[in-house]
């Protein structure tokens, strides 16, 4: 694969903020022309400070409180930044860990996959969202529905992964193995696994991106913190400049966490053909 | 230092060529297996009867379609025979072990493990110590050149390197009989030249009973104490040869060259009637 020569090179720079900026000009001279209520669409500028408000802690810092680092933490954004990522790992994290070891099962017996695939396929389309009603009258409101609604997200893409790189194992592989001796279980945690991680981990990406959506909508209606509770807190005041401040955060969360999967990726399949970027 | 693999028949020279007199190693007896292509059913190999010596370096050799990899599968125990038996000292063969180490043309190493921690794997399969385990591996990086090599990954080496390492973990095994499965059929012509010649060395230094496929006549007199022609469909065996030449053998020599037409008219009565055919097929679809 052929790359610029690097991404952070002053003309590389230069390129990638020129839309960026065009857009944010024109944003600001169109909440300045006076043309469009404030309400609707706040300047760039309220913001950007309603966001530095939202970031920094409340009160100023008092050593009688005790450590300065905790002080800086205790701004508004990241506790609910926070929260909504503490929400997403463990959904994701039950999610996960309940659709790996299934989905290892459906891709090496046959018979489990014909056992568990019908129920799996008539529940699968159901978007996470769809849970809602149900998760709020088992689990009331709180984290629990949040984690459970997650985790559903997470669940499938996983799944639908896990099968697909255990049957998609080349058999040249499991034909060495036999070769050297390798028992079924061996062959399952130390060739099966690791052959079928690439497709696994896809599956992750997917699915952590899901449960990032889900742990939005579901801040929404069942808890009262986290980046979604906060945007929409925000429009009972009519604070469109917090509700931006709170898009762009959940943006920023969401690229933060792709980039955390990339690298988790490159690193698990360092040994993996045609994996450059 | 003590020597790693076992060495072939007790009081045998390291150096030794022919194995006239040692015992019969791998017995194959009434061999037949069918296959069923579409409606078509194809008789891969026929009658096939085949004792090979303890220690003896045998190529089977012809053209696509003749049985030969069919054959070494049946050996190898992936794919049973339908009828007749492979015995291997005696017992009788019914899947894949690791008494009989298998090279493939593909390669097949594990992507996901280092260069070491392929050549390890079959130890660690057989609950090896850990000490025992990395002497072994490194004993072995060093026979075949792949010391500088110990932490990469499959996908970071050559052809020629990959089958090194894939050599490196059947000779760990210590399985006294090898299976090459055209090991060196993807190689360039020089690559191919070394890995024979290391290949050579180790089989003289180890003494392990070695059962080559190839469709390369010149691979096949280089290497082999005896090759095996076989005919296309049905898959039997055409002629018998034994290669009298001491190694290192000499590929411009007169008695080469001889063998070399020899071999070459049985192979390409064989490939002309695999090329019909083919042709046949073709124009029948």
């Amino acid at each position: 694969m052929s790359r610029a020569k690097s991404p952070f090179s002053p003309a590389a720079v230069l390129r990638g903020a020129l839309v960026p900026m065009l857009v944010v000009a024109l944003w600001q001279g169109l909440s300045m022309s006076g043309l469009i209520n404030p309400v609707v669409l706040p300047s760039p500028v309220a913001v950007v400070e309603r966001w530095w408000a939202y970031l920094l802690p409340p009160d100023p810092y008092d050593p009688a409180q005790g450590s300065w680092f905790l002080w800086a933490l205790s701004g508004e954004m990241l506790f609910d930044a926070w929260s909504s990522l503490y929400r997403v790992v463990l959904g994701f994290a039950v999610g996960a860990g309940l659709a790996l070891p299934l989905g290892l099962a459906m891709g090496g017996k046959p018979r489990i996959y014909a056992l568990m695939d019908p129920l799996l396929q008539i529940l699968r389309p159901i978007p996470p969202i769809a849970y809602i009603p149900l998760a709020i009258l088992w689990f009331g409101l709180g984290n629990a529905p949040a984690v459970f609604l997650i985790a559903i997200g997470a669940f499938f893409p996983v799944l639908m992964n896990t099968i697909a790189g255990v049957r998609h194992v080349d058999g040249i592989y499991l034909r060495a193995a036999r070769n050297l001796g390798v028992g079924r279980t061996t062959m399952f945690i130390r060739v099966i696994l690791p052959a079928a991680t690439p497709y696994i981990l896809a599956g992750a990406r997917i699915g952590i991106g899901t449960a990032f959506i889900v742990v939005i909508v579901s801040e929404m209606i069942a808890v009262n913190s986290g980046l979604g509770f906060r945007i929409l807190e925000a429009r009972e005041f009519m604070w469109s400049d917090k509700i931006i401040a709170g898009m762009f955060t959940i943006g920023l969360l969401g690229l933060a966490i792709d980039i955390g999967m990339n690298r988790l990726n490159n690193h698990l399949l360092r040994w993996h053909r045609g994996l450059e970027n | 230092m003590t020597p790693m693999l076992k060495t072939i028949a007790d009081g045998q020279p390291a150096a030794w060529t022919g194995a006239g007199t040692a015992p019969v190693q791998i017995s194959v007896r009434g061999v037949e297996k069918s296959f069923t292509a579409g409606a078509q059913p194809i008789v891969a190999l026929k009658d096939i009867d085949l004792d090979i010596r303890k220690g003896e370096f045998v190529c089977l050799l012809g053209p696509s379609g003749c049985g030969k990899s069919t054959l070494l599968n049946a050996v190898a125990g992936f794919q049973p025979p339908t009828r007749g038996t492979v015995n291997v000292d005696g017992r009788l063969i019914t899947e894949p072990g690791p008494d009989r180490g298998m090279v493939f043309q593909e390669y097949a190493l594990f992507p996901w493990m280092t260069v070491a921690q392929n050549v390890a794997f079959g130890l660690e399969i057989k609950t090896m110590p850990k000490a025992e385990i990395a002497e072994r591996v490194e004993w072995l990086l060093g026979k075949l050149h792949l010391q500088d090599f110990r932490n990469r990954y499959p996908k970071d080496l050559s052809g020629g390197m990959r089958q090194r390492v894939a050599i490196a973990r059947v000779l760990a095994l210590d399985s006294p009989i090898l299976l090459m499965d055209e090991p060196f059929g993807a190689l360039d012509a020089l690559t191919r030249r070394t890995l024979q010649d290391e290949l050579l060395r180790i089989w003289e230094e180890v003494g392990k009973t070695i059962l080559f496929v190839t469709h390369s006549i010149e691979e096949s007199i280089y290497l082999a104490d005896r090759i095996i022609v076989m005919t296309y469909r049905p898959g039997t065996i055409k002629r018998d040869v034994q290669v009298e030449m001491p190694r290192p053998r000499d590929a411009s020599a007169p008695e080469f060259n001889r063998l070399k037409r020899e071999l070459s008219q049985m192979v390409m009565e064989e490939q002309q009637r695999f090329s019909q055919d083919e042709i046949r097929s073709v124009t029948a679809d």
